[in-house]
């Protein structure tokens, strides 16, 4: 197997950073969308409102790390994107149907103004596709990390196309990526929010998360044992994998006492921190491996002159993107008092005219 | 229906659906930031008043634009694993250059929608430019990928294999001038088209209203010299047909024998069989002129190649006539708003003008589709251009009926919704400043 150079390293060490950012960003959204699903009582219109506000301005930019996961998986590990794109066929079909139904439901709530019953239509069908989506986006994550993806190339239609990503493991796997994402966007709101009575809420949606969050990881070990990563991470012995998961249980752990003590802000560093350290923890119990059994980072990648060009483009690129970023974050999320305009309300002030004359 | 069949049509649906979102992705941010600036300079609120509307328009146009890409994008793989494995690392870079275009163009577009009261007037503007400038450089980008499957360039093909693969030659293939101009030109003309029309059917009814003569001023200035510049533009591409892609553009014409000094023929119906193209108008030598400048020069015909390396050459040729035609349409009533500007004379006072526009609202989108399926049926049998053939890259899943008509329904429903949307929030809809 050749050998993995450090520019393909790194780009797959980018590719991963994007991956993370997309879960604890995009994430996030889909989180929210649970939450409008499942909001009751008397302050379920003011959870949900809160919701919407949270997610309006940002959330176009958020989705935009997906596409940067697909475009740098295929320009720079193009057998790795073909094969992925083969084999989960059918998941990564459903769950683009739930991407398009939630981002558009989103945006025609968000702009139909016409009358409430159409208006909550759109709303459940945004809650049930952001449900949806991220558990066949973990069941395909799953999928490639038990080493399921390695299939015969003669096997019947449910060998090749079904069997790799529907097992026990995966479906875990899926309900844990949805867990995850539902605990990241309580305690985002959490700390938004500024009134006591929806803070608490909030407050009681993340402890609820956590839990199912905990349960599922040890299901996921459970039914994980003697899948791919977990074998290669026994065999090698990596120090490092050891590190993660310590990480994430201190993260783990503190979250909770922090949201247990009201101390949002805490928790939510400490939240983003845990997700990251179970991203990161998969990505290095795998590595080298892109799809384990079947390409490494060192089969997969593209010529050295394309990834060094990539390489140059992000980075130039990221000079342009993350103050951008920083100006719409430090915009939209710095102040705690947040009079959210919709673009769409009347009432909002007009600003001043500039003087024709000036 | 074959998997070939349902993967191409599929893709083909999938295209035709996002290139309208991505179109007014470019034009409505333009015409957005042109209101907006009106405003600023003479504070008359008809402008905010506009600006504000084509923004909530180009929201919801974003937000749809930005899923049907994102299906895109996944597409290339679920159906054409095969061209992906092969060209990813060719194309990639485009690709990934428009990632960062998009990312801007969502970011200052959040900036803009909702920071109306949070901004200073000029900073508000300028986030309002970003979005327009972004929008047309990733549209730029993708097409530069479409270019190199036309042009393809950048590598050395051993055992049919890429080597020596260099992405920024790969990126500058030539192709990639004409397309992009023309394209960019389409999206400005449709979309400033499309306004106008709209803008020229309640005139009709009602002369004096005010907000509707603001955005027929504004549509015509960016939508004439589009219009005006994208003959001459596509007359550039159909030069670098003659080329590099002689075969696309012998079906284009419905040319099936090689001949110097060939004629152009407009309208007819080609008959493959045949061989043959009937009750078309000709004009002797124009296409020799047209491809080479030169009434003596010789022009491929279909039969230079072998019949399985023809594309459908009624589709290619029906679509032409039909872009052409279009385009034609839009320059003549652009050359009339001139002389009406000329002669200072109101616009909105030539009713026959009004009736012209107003019938022209959906030209310039019927004229991107058609151009498109030119460009991407015209290529065929090929996915990239003597290189690799469609049927090689289509994925070993089978049963892509099923997808094909999950996504049909999907588009369907969506596109309906659009709409409807448009018409009750941004045509009819109140004012809000
Ligand atoms: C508003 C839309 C519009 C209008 C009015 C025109 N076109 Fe066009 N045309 C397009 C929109 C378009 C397009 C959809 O944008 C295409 C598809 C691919 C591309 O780059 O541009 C295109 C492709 C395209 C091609 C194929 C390029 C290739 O395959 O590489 C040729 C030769 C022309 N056009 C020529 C013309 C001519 C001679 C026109 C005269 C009026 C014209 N177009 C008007
Ligand atoms: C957005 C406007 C576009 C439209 C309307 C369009 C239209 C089409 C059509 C009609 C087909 C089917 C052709 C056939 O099989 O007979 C097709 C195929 C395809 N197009 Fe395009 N296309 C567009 C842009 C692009 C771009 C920008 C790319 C790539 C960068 C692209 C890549 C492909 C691929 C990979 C196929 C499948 C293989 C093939 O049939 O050649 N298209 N498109
Ligand atoms: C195979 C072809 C294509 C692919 C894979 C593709 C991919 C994408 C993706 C992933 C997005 C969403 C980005 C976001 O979230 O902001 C998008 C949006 C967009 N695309 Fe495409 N695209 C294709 C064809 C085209 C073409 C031909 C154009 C040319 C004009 C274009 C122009 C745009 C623009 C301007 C947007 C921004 C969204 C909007 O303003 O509506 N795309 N595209």
């Amino acid at each position: 197997m050749p050998e993995a150079s450090p520019l393909a390293v790194g780009i797959a060490t980018l590719v991963m950073v994007a991956l993370n950012a997309y879960v604890v960003l995009g994430g996030a959204d889909f989180g929210a969308g649970v939450w409008d699903l499942l909001a009751r009582g008397p302050r379920a219109e003011r959870q949900r409102a809160a919701i919407a506000d949270g997610i309006g301005p940002i959330w176009e930019a958020n989705h935009v790390w997906l596409i940067f996961v697909v475009v740098l998986l295929f320009s720079c590990f193009p057998p790795v994107y073909a094969h992925l794109s083969t084999v989960l066929h059918i998941p990564l079909t459903l769950m683009l149907v739930g991407v398009v139904l939630r981002g558009s439901a989103f945006t025609f709530r968000a702009y139909d103004s016409t009358d409430s019953p159409v208006q909550r239509q759109w709303g459940r069908i945004f809650a049930v596709s952001s449900t949806v989506t991220p558990v066949l986006l973990g069941m395909c994550v799953g999928a490639n990390a038990s080493g399921a993806l390695a299939v015969p190339a003669d096997g019947d239609f449910v060998t090749r196309y079904v069997a790799p990503w529907l097992s026990p493991f995966t479906v875990t796997i899926g309900l844990l990526g949805l867990a995850v994402f539902a605990f990241l966007a309580a305690v985002y709101l959490a700390v938004e929010i500024t009134e006591p009575e929806l803070q608490e809420d909030f407050r009681a949606m993340a402890l609820r998360a956590a839990v199912a969050v905990a349960l599922l990881a040890l299901a996921g070990l459970w039914f994980g044992r003697g899948t791919f990563a977990e074998v290669t991470a026994a065999l090698t012995g990596r120090p490092l994998t050891l590190l993660f998961q310590t990480l994430t249980a201190i993260a783990a752990v503190t979250t909770l006492v922090a949201l247990w003590r009201r101390r949002y802000r805490v928790a939510q560093g400490a939240a983003i921190l845990q997700v990251s350290g179970i991203v990161w923890g998969w990505g290095y119990a795998q590595y080298p491996a892109l799809v384990p059994g079947v390409h490494t980072i060192g089969s997969a990648a593209a010529p050295a002159i394309t990834l060094r060009l990539v390489a140059i483009g992000t980075a130039v690129g990221l000079v342009i993107l993350l103050p951008s970023l920083a100006y719409l974050f430090r915009l939209f999320k710095a102040e705690t008092t947040r009079p959210f305009v919709r673009v769409d309300t009347a009432e909002h002030p007009v600003p001043t005219p500039p003087r024709a004359s000036r | 229906m074959s998997d070939l069949l349902a993967a191409r049509g599929q893709m083909a649906m999938s295209l035709a659906f996002h290139i309208i979102f991505a179109v007014l992705g470019i034009g409505m941010p333009l015409l957005m930031v042109l209101a907006e600036r009106e405003w600023m300079r003479t504070g008359e609120t008809v402008w905010l008043d506009l600006a504000k509307r084509w923004a909530k328009g180009t929201a919801i146009l974003f937000a749809i634009g930005a899923v049907s890409g994102t299906v895109l994008s996944f597409e290339l793989g679920l159906l054409w694993p095969g061209f992906m494995e092969y060209a990813g690392a060719i194309i990639g870079m485009p690709f990934s250059l428009e990632g960062f275009a998009f990312f801007t163009e969502a970011i200052f577009l959040g900036v803009y929608l909702y920071g109306w009261n949070r901004l200073t007037p000029r900073a508000h503007w300028w986030s309002g430019v970003a979005v327009t400038v972004s929008g047309m450089i990733s549209g730029v980008f993708v097409v530069l990928a479409n270019a190199w499957m036309n042009a393809p360039t950048g590598f050395r093909l051993v055992d049919g294999r890429p080597v020596d693969i260099d992405p920024i030659a790969a990126m500058l293939n030539p192709a990639a001038l004409p397309q992009a101009l023309h394209l960019t030109l389409a999206a400005v003309a449709a979309t400033g088209i499309a306004i106008a029309g709209i803008s020229a059917v309640a005139l009709r009814r009602d002369p004096t209203d005010l907000v509707h003569r603001a955005a027929l001023r504004l549509a015509l200035w960016v939508a004439v010299p589009a219009s005006l510049l994208q003959v001459v533009s596509g007359d550039l591409s159909a030069k670098f047909l003659a080329e590099h892609q002689p075969v696309k553009l012998a079906a284009m014409e419905g040319h099936f024998e090689t001949a110097r000094g060939a004629a152009l023929r407009i309208g007819g119906i080609p008959d493959e069989a045949a061989s043959t193209t009937r009750y078309a108008i000709e004009i002797p030598r124009m296409l020799s002129v047209l491809a080479f400048g030169d009434p003596n020069a010789e022009v491929k015909g279909l039969e230079a190649v072998p019949r399985d390396e023809w594309p459908p050459v009624l589709i290619t040729h029906l679509a032409f006539q039909v872009m052409v035609g279009l385009g034609t349409l839009m320059a003549f009533a652009s050359l009339w708003v001139v002389v009406c500007w000329v002669r200072r004379r109101d616009v909105v006072e030539d009713r026959r003008l009004l009736t012209l526009l107003a019938w022209l609202m959906p030209a310039g989108f019927i004229a991107v589709e058609a151009g498109w399926v030119v460009t991407e049926v015209g290529r065929q049998p090929w996915i990239i251009h003597g290189v690799m053939r469609t049927a090689d890259a289509v994925t070993p899943m089978p049963g892509l009926a099923a997808p094909f008509a999950l996504f049909t329904l999907l588009y369907l429903f969506l596109g309906a919704v659009v709409c409807w949307l448009l018409w009750t929030q941004i045509v009819k809809g109140h004012a809000h400043a």
